[in-house]
Formats: structure tokens, C-alpha cells, sequence
């Protein structure tokens, strides 16, 4: 009899707890982030952990969301899928996350994305592949601007520039290879040619032998697709090597970091991105302006270093979770889930949110902009 | 292919080249007077170029590279008195355990002090965007550099261990230790001076390269992984076979991206270590008579 009672008690505590999921006796909001602080994609992770952080701690101080303070628990992937799995499985059912933040690469994203749709737990991710939101998940949105806008964005430039024969080059990543499709996807509907398309690792400290390859097809123009930390020594090499073409490269390089780890070389890149990098240069009728200085500004003081596009999509995804947690009807994944989809208009720093059933990311062509590295410094392409 | 191309092949090769050499050279060092292969080896690397780089911000660049050099050197005397002098009874196998966790300690370290931004030391002449034109073919001036620093060292290092005393000792300790122990040297001494002209020559290293190659808190394991590549491929305790093997593994790359696509660089290099260890297991310039001699 008192072992039957012992059962029916775990089991009582066992189905209180899931019940609670999200919520603590305290009513705290419990949010779960996954991110790559450290490991080779600390360079995503790291301003995104920063970014969560702040922005959480002055919710917080400002009372909360609707007074239940935002308790939040980061946990560092290092960009590694395996780890992704078991902390997502974690937060869920330990913690009892009732949403999750990130992670910071497609490749973890993917791992996670089935196991957050059949815990039916809202997941808004970070990393940028189109596959996250294409096919729909119920259960799963993503901040950052979709790659085929980005391809879209550089052969349209191309276009008015009058650029015909191209050269591409892409990091042997996720992220390189997924742009690399894009580009050869999407060149025959601008009318260009990639005349040369290479793969190169990941971790090259020098590339003057790939670029003498691309050199020698005469191209028009190249496109580098990586991240760090080849896309700060491609310009370098290209210069060195006495390559005049422009150089394109992805929304990776959204850091003014990488500009100035390129120095001299990086004048005249050209890239697409979000408005956030020349924030302080827009109109002040931009409806995205308020946020972008707001949080342009609180981040610089607080960790006193450049802001990047990547903590930006951590923003979003946490004020988007926030704002969700506010108007939810009621306040679990369901409901949490329920109150994202119907987001609209909603002013990030990579765009206007308008999420549809349909639609996860709700960001259209115009969230991105080409800039253009000029005296060392993000400008608008004109 | 032209001949401006051929040449622009050939300085692709030797800037790689002389980079995986700067980190084979510091595996020869260890290896001559312990028998460890020192896995941290491209960690000294990375450490040189971010203490120089974080000097250069308030001091010119000469004296914090002279810094930075100075203060590796000391980390690798302090590793060895306080992780390798403890081990050294353990086996081959259980020293590179220690020496993969002391470069994972110390690339956490990194991440701690200097966190996950990549930093760039200027260039020691010119700039981002200079080249010296050479029949045609361009190099950046920080190649010439490379090239300059690396001839600089080893033929430093040849005449210190063939012709001082310090030398002397310091190649009669890797040739038997306990009879080197006998006839009066400190081997010690001289294990902890191997350590700190190796994590010295490690972080000069770094510090040249850097302006080219960037630095990164993570960089230290590729490197190590290439420098090892072209230390067993050269043949281990030779430093001058470990330049030899590093420009040939750079050019054999460098021509290899000019006829196939570039994901086959590292097959191919992969593919000749291989068929060198299966027929000239000591090396290409390495003497089988003296590898047989080491329990490696």
C-alpha cells in the first residue's frame, strides 16, 4: 500500500511538472537558448549569447513581461549538432523551457528541428537556411534574412552593373555550400555565368592559389560565400594579387570586425545585409530606426564592442518570443506558439515581421539592403 | 598555364609552406631532446600572434613582438616544469594525451582572455593591399618577411645545436638521456630550454604570419595537424628537412588547386604521407637508422 502511495506520488509530481511546463511556482517565464558561444562558430554565438542576456536582464529590471520576470538559461552547442540534441532535449523536459532561442547554425537547427515540432515547443532559430522554414514546421520560425534573398540581392546588382561573367567561391560549411546552391540556382534568371565555382576549407590562412585559378577565367567579378576567418583574407589575397574585379561577398560579413581585419583590402566589398550595420544613417522615419539605435547603442556601452547582424537575430528572436509571451492567451508552448504566428509588423533589427501560417521567417526582399565597405566603414550602395 | 601563373603557383606554395614549416620546426625541437610530439605546438603559434597583437596596441611593433615571444617562451617553460616533468615515466601514447589536453587548456585560456574575435596584426612593411611584382607574378611583402624569419631560425638553430655547447647537450639528451645525465648535463635544464625555444620560435612564428593568416583563438589545432603532417613527412628531429617538407607539401598543394578543384587539396596531400610512411617510414630526409633508435 505505502509503496502504491510512494508511485502515485512520483507520478503526481512527475505530471505537476509538466503541466507547469514553462512555469514555476515563483511564475516565472522560462526561455531556453542553444548557441555557439564558443567552438568555431563562436563568432554567431557569442554576440548572441551577449545580446540574450542584456536584453533579458532589462526586461527584467523594467518589471517583467505583464510582472512575471523572463528566467532564462543559455547552453553552449560550440556549433555542435550532437550537443544541440541533448540540450534541446534538456530544456524541454528538465527545465521546461517554454520556448526556444537559436541555435546558431542551420546544421544544429536541422538536428532540432523535428524533436522541438513533436515536443510541440516553439523554436526561433537563429541561423539563416532556407530549409528551417521551408518546409513549415508548426512549431518552428527563424529570424535571419532567407539566403535566396541574399543571391537574389547580389545578381541584382550585378545586373546594374552591368557584370556578366562571374566567379564563385564558397567555404566548405553549411552555410558556404547552402550559398553556393543559391548562387548556381538563381544566376540563369539574371542572365550570368559562373564561369568557376570552388570549394575551398574552411580553416585556409591563404587562398592566393585558388584566386590565381579564378584570375586566370578573366572573371567579372567574385563572389566569396564564407565565414570567418577566409572572408577578411579573400580581399586581402585578391589585392595582393592584383585583382581589380569587385568582390561580393554573403551576409556573413555583417561585422565591422571583419572590415577591420581586412583593412585596406575590404574598401569597395559589396554585400547584403541588414539595416542594423548603418543604423544611425537612416531616415528618421524608418519604422526599424528606434529599435535599430536602441539596441545598437545598449549593446556598445554594455560589452563596449561593434554590434554585428548575428547578436541582431538573437534580438529579434528574443523580442519576438517577448512579445509572444505578452499577448499570449494563455501562457504555454501552445499558447506561445499561437501568439508568434499571429506577429505582424513587427519592427526588428533584420526587418518587419509579418509572420504567416505559411510564412516563419515573414521577412520579404526588402529587409535586406546592399551595402558597401567604404572608408572603412558600412555605407548604402548607391 | 602561363608563365606569370606558374610563378604566382610556385610563391602560393612557399607562403603555405613556410607556414606549416614555422610549426614543424617546433615539433623537431621537442622531439630531439624528449621524444614528445608536442601537440600544443600550434597553440604557441596562436599565443604569439595575440599577445603581440594586444602589445601593438600601446607599444610599436618590434618591441611587442619581442614581447610576445618572450612571454610564449616563458608559458612553454612553465608547461613543461609543471605538466611534462611530472609524466615523463608515462608511455609515448600517454604524453600526447597530456600535451592535446595542455592545447585544449590553452586554447580555453585564449577564448577566456581574448575572446572569439579574430584580430590581425599590421603589416611589417606596406600594407593590406601592397605586392611586390616579382617576373609578373605578385607577393605580398609579409611573404618575404615569412621567407626571411624562417631562413633566419633554422640556420640559427642548425648552428646552436651543431657548434654551442647548450646545443651540444641539448641533441646528447634525445640521443640517450641517461648517459647524457652521466657525464654531467642537466637534462632537466635542457628539456625545459627545448620547450621554451620551441613555444619562442612558435609564437615568432605566429607574429610573422600573422598580418597574412589572421589569429584566432582556434587556429592552434589545424596548424598543429599540418605542422605534424610535414614534421613525419620530412622526417622527425631534422628542422632543416622540416622546411624542406613544408614548401614541397605547400607546392604540391598549391599546383594540385591549379588542375583540380580544390576540395582535393588535402586528399592528395594526405594520399603522399601516406605513401611515404609505407615506403620511407622515417621520412623523406630523415635517417632510418635513427628513427629505428626512437620508441616512437
Amino acid at each position: 500500500m505505502k509503496k502504491i502511495g510512494t508511485v502515485l506520488l512520483i507520478i503526481g509530481l512527475f505530471a505537476s511538472s509538466v503541466f507547469a511546463a514553462g512555469q514555476n511556482d515563483e511564475g516565472t517565464i522560462k526561455v531556453g537558448a542553444i548557441l555557439a558561444v564558443t567552438g568555431g562558430a563562436s563568432f554567431l554565438g557569442a554576440p548572441e549569447a551577449k545580446t540574450i542576456e542584456m536584453v533579458v536582464e532589462d526586461i527584467n529590471a523594467a518589471g517583467g513581461v505583464n510582472g512575471k520576470m523572463i528566467e532564462l538559461i543559455i547552453k553552449d552547442s560550440a556549433a555542435n549538432p550532437e550537443k544541440a540534441i541533448s540540450f534541446a532535449k534538456q530544456l524541454i523536459e528538465e527545465d521546461n523551457v517554454i520556448a526556444i532561442v537559436g541555435p546558431s547554425t542551420s546544421g544544429e537547427t536541422m538536428q532540432i528541428k523535428d524533436l522541438c515540432q513533436s515536443y510541440k515547443v516553439p523554436l526561433v532559430s537563429c541561423a539563416a537556411a532556407e530549409a528551417i522554414v521551408d518546409p513549415v514546421a508548426s512549431y518552428v520560425f527563424k529570424t535571419p534574412q532567407k539566403d535566396n534573398y541574399v543571391a537574389e540581392w547580389i545578381y541584382t546588382t550585378m545586373n546594374s552593373m552591368g557584370i556578366k561573367k562571374i566567379g564563385v567561391i564558397a567555404a566548405n560549411t553549411g552555410f558556404g555550400n547552402a550559398g553556393k546552391g543559391q548562387l548556381e540556382k538563381y544566376a540563369p534568371d539574371f542572365g550570368i555565368e559562373i564561369v568557376i565555382a570552388e570549394t575551398y576549407d574552411k580553416a585556409s590562412t591563404d587562398l592566393t592559389a585558388l584566386l590565381t585559378k579564378v584570375k586566370a577565367q578573366n572573371v567579372e567579378a567574385v563572389v566569396n560565400w564564407s565565414i570567418v576567418p577566409a572572408q577578411s583574407i579573400v580581399p586581402k589575397n585578391m589585392k595582393q594579387l592584383g585583382m581589380e574585379v569587385p568582390l561580393f561577398q554573403s551576409h556573413g560579413f555583417g561585422n565591422i570586425k571583419y572590415v577591420e581585419a581586412a583593412g585596406e583590402a575590404a574598401e569597395g566589398i559589396i554585400f547584403p545585409a541588414g539595416r542594423l550595420l548603418i543604423a544611425e544613417k537612416l531616415a528618421d522615419n524608418d519604422p526599424q530606426k528606434k529599435n535599430l539605435v536602441a539596441y545598437k547603442s545598449a549593446y556598445e556601452t554594455k560589452y563596449n564592442e561593434a554590434v554585428s547582424t548575428f547578436g541582431g537575430h538573437a534580438y529579434d528572436a528574443i523580442m519576438l518570443v517577448i512579445e509572444a509571451a505578452g499577448n499570449a492567451k494563455t501562457l504555454d508552448r501552445a499558447g506561445i506558439r499561437d501568439a508568434l504566428e499571429a506577429i505582424s509588423g513587427f519592427p526588428g533589427t533584420g526587418g518587419i515581421f509579418n509572420f504567416t501560417p505559411s510564412d516563419h521567417n515573414g521577412l520579404g526582399m526588402d529587409s535586406l539592403e546592399m551595402l558597401i565597405v567604404k572608408n572603412g566603414q558600412f555605407d548604402r550602395l548607391k | 598555364m602561363s608563365g606569370e601563373q606558374f610563378l604566382q603557383y610556385i610563391f602560393a606554395g612557399i607562403t603555405v609552406g613556410s607556414i606549416y614549416a614555422f610549426v614543424a620546426i617546433g615539433y623537431n625541437i621537442i622531439y630531439n631532446t624528449t621524444g614528445i610530439i608536442n601537440f600544443a605546438q600550434g597553440e604557441f603559434v596562436m599565443l604569439g600572434g595575440m599577445i603581440a597583437y594586444t602589445f601593438s596596441g600601446f607599444m610599436p611593433l618590434l618591441p611587442a613582438i619581442v614581447s610576445a615571444v618572450l612571454i610564449t617562451a616563458l608559458v612553454g617553460g612553465i608547461i613543461e616544469n609543471v605538466f611534462i616533468r611530472r609524466m615523463r615515466k608515462t608511455s609515448v601514447m600517454g604524453m600526447i594525451v597530456i600535451t592535446i589536453g595542455i592545447s585544449i587548456l590553452l586554447r580555453e585560456a585564449a577564448l577566456y582572455i581574448w575572446d572569439e574575435q579574430i584580430r590581425a596584426l599590421s603589416f611589417f612593411t606596406g600594407s593590406e593591399v601592397s605586392s611586390v611584382n616579382i617576373f609578373g607574378a605578385r607577393i605580398s611583402p609579409q611573404v618575404l618577411w615569412v621567407l626571411g624569419v624562417t631562413v633566419v631560425i633554422v640556420s640559427g638553430l642548425f648552428f646552436f645545436l651543431k657548434y654551442t655547447l647548450t646545443g651540444q647537450a641539448m641533441r646528447a639528451c634525445s640521443e640517450n638521456p641517461r648517459a647524457a645525465k652521466l657525464c654531467g648535463i642537466r637534462t632537466d635544464k635542457m628539456v625545459n630550454l627545448s620547450f621554451m625555444l620551441s613555444a619562442g620560435i612558435g609564437a615568432l612564428g605566429g607574429c610573422v604570419v600573422s598580418p597574412l593568416t589572421q589569429t584566432h583563438y582556434a587556429m592552434g589545432s589545424d596548424l598543429a595537424i599540418k605542422g605534424f603532417t610535414v614534421a613525419i613527412l620530412g622526417g622527425l628531429g631534422n628542422p632543416i628537412a622540416a622546411v624542406a617538407a613544408g614548401l614541397l607539401l605547400g607546392l604540391i598543394e598549391a599546383f594540385s588547386i591549379s588542375i583540380l578543384p580544390m576540395a582535393f587539396k588535402d586528399v592528395i596531400a594526405i594520399v603522399i604521407l601516406l605513401v611515404i610512411l609505407v615506403a620511407k617510414p622515417s621520412g623523406l630526409f630523415g635517417s632510418s637508422q635513427a628513427s629505428s633508435l626512437k620508441d616512437y
